[in-house]
C-alpha cells in the first residue's frame, strides 16, 4: 500500500528540484519549515521525532535542503515529511505538510474490530511495522 | 439623499394618534453609529407615493421599539435610547425605487449570545410591513462587543486541519447519490469506495435523515464500518457528515451522541432545524470534540431575490456567530446560484480575521470578528475536476471542495472519481506553489497530471465541456469600490 498522509501522496514521489521549490515558496511566505522523521505512520501519531528545530532564519531553500539529505542519510528507510509553520495570529500552526521520503516497503495497516453490543464495533487501526520495536522497523 | 432631521421632541412627541416615523425619532441623519451599536443596511422598495425617507425610519421603528400609533408608556423607557435610528438613506444603483437604508441599533436592544433574539428584531415583523413592496437585509456590522458574547465556530478551520492531520489544500468530499432510496449496507459502499480512492470526507445530504428505507443507526453503523476501513487502507484521517438532523433536539442529541461513541469526528445539521438548535448543537460539538457541518438547507428561498429576504452573507455572518465549522458558500462554477464577486464576499465572511468594507463584493461594513473561529466555506453542485484550477484560483485553499456527481458519476467508479479529485487537486497546489499561472495553465496542468493517473484522464474527457453559465439573480449593486457608512 501506499501510505497517503500529506499534500502530495497522490502524485508521483517528488523529485529534489519539486522539493526545493515547495520549500522555496513556504520560506518567501515567511513559514518556518522542519523536518521530522518516523516508523511510525498511524495516522494519528502527531509527533514525529524532530531532525533538529524548525529553521526559522533560511532564506533560501538550499540550506534545508542539506539537512533533509542530512536526514536521509541518517533515517532513508523510514518516513520524513516536510512542514512549514505559520506564527500569524488567527492560525499559528501548520500551513503546509509533505512527505519527502517513504520506506521501499509499506506494509500497511491491520484494522482490528472489537464487536460490542448492538452491533457497535470499537475500530483500531494497527500499522504493521509496528509489531516489531522501534529502532527495528522497515530494516527489510 | 441626505435630509434634515423631523423630529418631535417633548410633549408633543407623545400626544395620542398616529404619527409619522420619521417624526417620532427613527430618523436621525445626524446621528453617529457608536462602535457598541449593531447595524444593518436594508434594500427598501417602498410602496409607490411613500417617502423614502418615511419607509426607512417605518423599518428602524418596527424592527425596534414602535407600534402603530403613540404610546404613552415609551415615556417609562430610555426611549431615545431604544428606538432604532436610521441615519443614512442612498439610491441604489442602477435600480429605480430601491434604496439602501442604513439603521443603527443600540447593543442593549440585544440578549447577548442569541441569533434567535438578534433575528426576531432585525427580521421579525417588518418584512410583511404594509408600506413597503419589498425589503432585504443587505448586510450587518456586529460590533466586538456583540460578537464576544457568541461561541463561534465549534472547531475552526485551524483546529480541524490539526485533527484531521490534512494542510496547504482545500479539503475534499462527496455527497452520497443517490440521495434516497440506499439501504445502509449500500450506502456503506459509496462512503467506503469514496474515502479509499482519495476523499477526505462523504457527506449525508440534507434530506436524508431516518427513512423507510433506511434507518438512521444503520447508516451510522455502516458509514463508520466504511470509514475506518478507508482510514486503515490509506494511512489518512478520513470522515463522513452523519446529518443527526431530527424533529426534535432529544431526537438530535441522541444521534449525535451514537455518532460521537462510535468514533465520528464530524457530525452534520440542516439551516431548517432554525437558529436555537444550530446554536445548542454547536455547544454541543464544542463540548464533544467534534466538527460540526451545516447544510443550508432552504437558504434560497428567502436569500436568492435581490429585491426580498436576507441576503446569505447576513446568513453567513450569523452562522460563525451561532458557532457551526462548515457552511455550504457556492462554488461559482457550479450548477447552483453564485455570482463571483459576490461568493468572493461570503468566503471573506466566513474566513477573514477581520472582513474590511468591499461594495463591489457586496460587503457594506467593516466587521471585526474578535478571534472568533473560522468558518471554513464548503464549495458543493456540479463541480468537477476539470475545473480545479478556477476552483482554487476562485476559493483559495481553506475549503471542501464537495465533488458528487463528480465522483459518483466517473466512468471507472467511485473510486477512481476519487481519485482523479484528489491528483487533479495535488498538481494544481503544486503548480501554484511553484509559482505558476494556474489560471491560463490549468488545463495544461490537468493533462500532464493525467498522463500518470488514467482515472483524471477518463474524468477530463467525460466532463470536460461541462459548465452552467446562468446570469446570477444576486450581484453586487456597486461595481466599484466608493464609500458607504461606516
Amino acid at each position: 500500500m501506499r501510505v497517503t498522509q500529506g499534500t502530495f501522496s497522490f502524485l508521483p514521489d517528488l523529485t529534489d528540484e519539486q522539493i526545493t521549490a515547495q520549500v522555496q515558496y513556504c520560506l518567501d511566505n515567511g513559514w518556518a519549515v522542519n523536518i521530522e522523521y518516523t516508523d511510525d505512520p498511524h495516522p494519528r501519531n502527531t509527533y514525529w521525532d524532530m531532525w533538529g528545530q524548525p529553521m526559522f532564519d533560511i532564506p533560501d531553500a538550499a540550506g534545508i535542503m542539506m539537512e533533509l539529505a542530512a536526514c536521509r542519510k541518517a533515517h532513508g528507510h523510514l518516513y520524513i515529511r516536510l512542514s512549514a509553520f505559520d506564527s500569524s495570529h488567527g492560525w499559528e500552526s501548520v500551513k503546509l505538510s509533505f512527505l519527502v521520503n517513504r520506506p521501499v516497503e509499506e506494509p500497511g495497516f491491520r484494522l482490528r474490530r472489537s464487536e460490542g453490543e448492538g452491533r457497535n464495533i470499537r475500530y483500531t487501526t494497527d500499522p504493521y511495522s509496528t509489531d516489531r520495536p522501534e529502532g527495528s522497523r522497515y530494516q527489510g | 439623499m441626505q435630509e434634515i432631521a423631523h423630529t418631535i421632541k417633548g410633549k408633543d412627541r407623545y400626544r395620542s394618534g398616529v404619527m409619522e416615523y420619521k417624526k417620532m425619532g427613527y430618523w436621525e441623519p445626524d446621528y453617529e453609529p457608536k462602535d457598541t451599536d449593531v447595524i444593518a443596511c436594508f434594500r427598501i422598495t417602498p410602496q409607490d407615493g411613500v417617502d423614502p425617507i418615511e419607509a426607512a425610519a417605518a423599518v428602524a421603528g418596527e424592527s425596534s421599539t414602535a407600534t402603530w400609533t403613540v404610546v404613552w408608556t415609551d415615556r417609562l423607557t430610555a426611549a431615545e435610547k431604544y428606538r432604532a435610528k436610521a441615519y443614512r438613506v442612498d439610491e441604489v444603483p442602477n435600480a429605480e425605487g430601491q434604496y439602501f437604508a442604513y439603521i443603527a441599533y443600540d447593543l442593549d436592544l440585544f440578549e447577548p449570545g442569541s441569533i434567535a433574539n438578534l433575528t426576531a428584531s432585525i427580521i421579525g415583523n417588518v418584512f410583511g410591513f404594509k408600506p413597503l413592496k419589498a425589503l432585504r437585509l443587505e448586510d450587518m456590522r456586529l460590533p466586538t462587543a456583540y460578537v464576544k458574547t457568541f461561541q463561534g465556530p465549534a472547531t475552526g478551520i485551524v483546529v480541524e486541519r490539526e485533527r484531521l492531520d490534512k494542510f496547504g489544500r482545500p479539503l475534499l468530499g462527496a455527497t452520497v447519490k443517490p440521495k434516497l432510496g440506499l439501504s445502509g449496507r449500500n450506502y456503506g459502499r459509496v462512503v467506503y469506495e469514496a474515502l479509499k480512492g482519495g476523499l477526505d470526507f462523504t457527506k449525508d445530504d440534507e434530506n436524508i435523515n431516518s427513512q423507510p428505507f433506511m434507518d438512521w443507526r444503520e447508516r451510522f453503523l455502516y458509514c463508520m464500518e466504511a470509514v475506518n476501513k478507508a482510514q486503515a487502507a490509506s494511512g489518512e484521517i478520513k470522515g463522513t457528515y452523519l446529518n443527526v438532523t431530527a424533529a426534535t433536539m432529544e431526537d438530535m442529541y441522541e444521534r449525535a451522541e451514537f455518532a460521537k461513541q462510535l468514533g465520528s469526528t464530524i457530525v452534520m445539521i440542516d439551516l431548517v432545524i432554525g437558529w436555537t438548535a444550530m446554536q445548542s448543537m454547536a455547544k454541543w460539538a464544542r463540548r464533544n470534540n467534534m466538527i460540526l457541518h451545516l447544510h443550508r438547507a432552504g437558504h434560497s428561498t428567502y436569500t436568492r431575490q435581490k429585491s426580498h429576504g436576507v441576503s446569505f452573507r447576513v446568513i453567513a455572518k450569523w452562522a460563525r456567530l451561532a458557532g457551526v465549522d462548515h457552511i455550504h458558500a457556492g462554488t461559482v462554477v457550479g450548477k447552483l446560484e453564485g455570482d463571483p464577486a459576490t461568493t468572493r464576499g461570503y468566503y471573506d465572511v466566513c474566513r477573514n480575521e477581520f472582513t474590511r468594507q468591499n461594495l463591489a463584493d457586496g460587503i457594506f461594513f467593516d466587521q471585526p470578528w474578535a478571534s472568533l473561529n473560522k468558518l471554513m466555506p464548503v464549495a458543493s453542485g456540479g463541480i468537477h475536476a476539470g475545473q480545479m484550477h478556477q476552483l482554487l484560483d476562485l476559493l483559495g485553499e481553506d475549503v471542501v471542495l464537495q465533488f458528487g456527481g463528480g465522483t459518483i458519476g466517473h466512468p471507472m467508479g467511485i473510486a477512481a472519481g476519487a481519485t482523479a479529485n484528489r491528483v487533479a487537486l495535488e498538481c494544481m497546489i503544486l503548480a501554484r506553489n511553484e509559482g505558476r499561472d494556474i489560471v491560463r495553465e490549468g488545463p495544461d496542468i490537468l493533462v500532464e497530471a493525467a498522463k500518470h493517473c488514467t482515472p483524471l484522464r477518463q474524468a477530463l474527457d467525460t466532463w470536460k465541456d461541462v459548465t452552467f453559465n446562468y446570469a446570477s439573480t444576486d450581484s453586487p449593486d456597486y461595481q466599484t469600490s466608493v464609500t458607504a457608512a461606516a
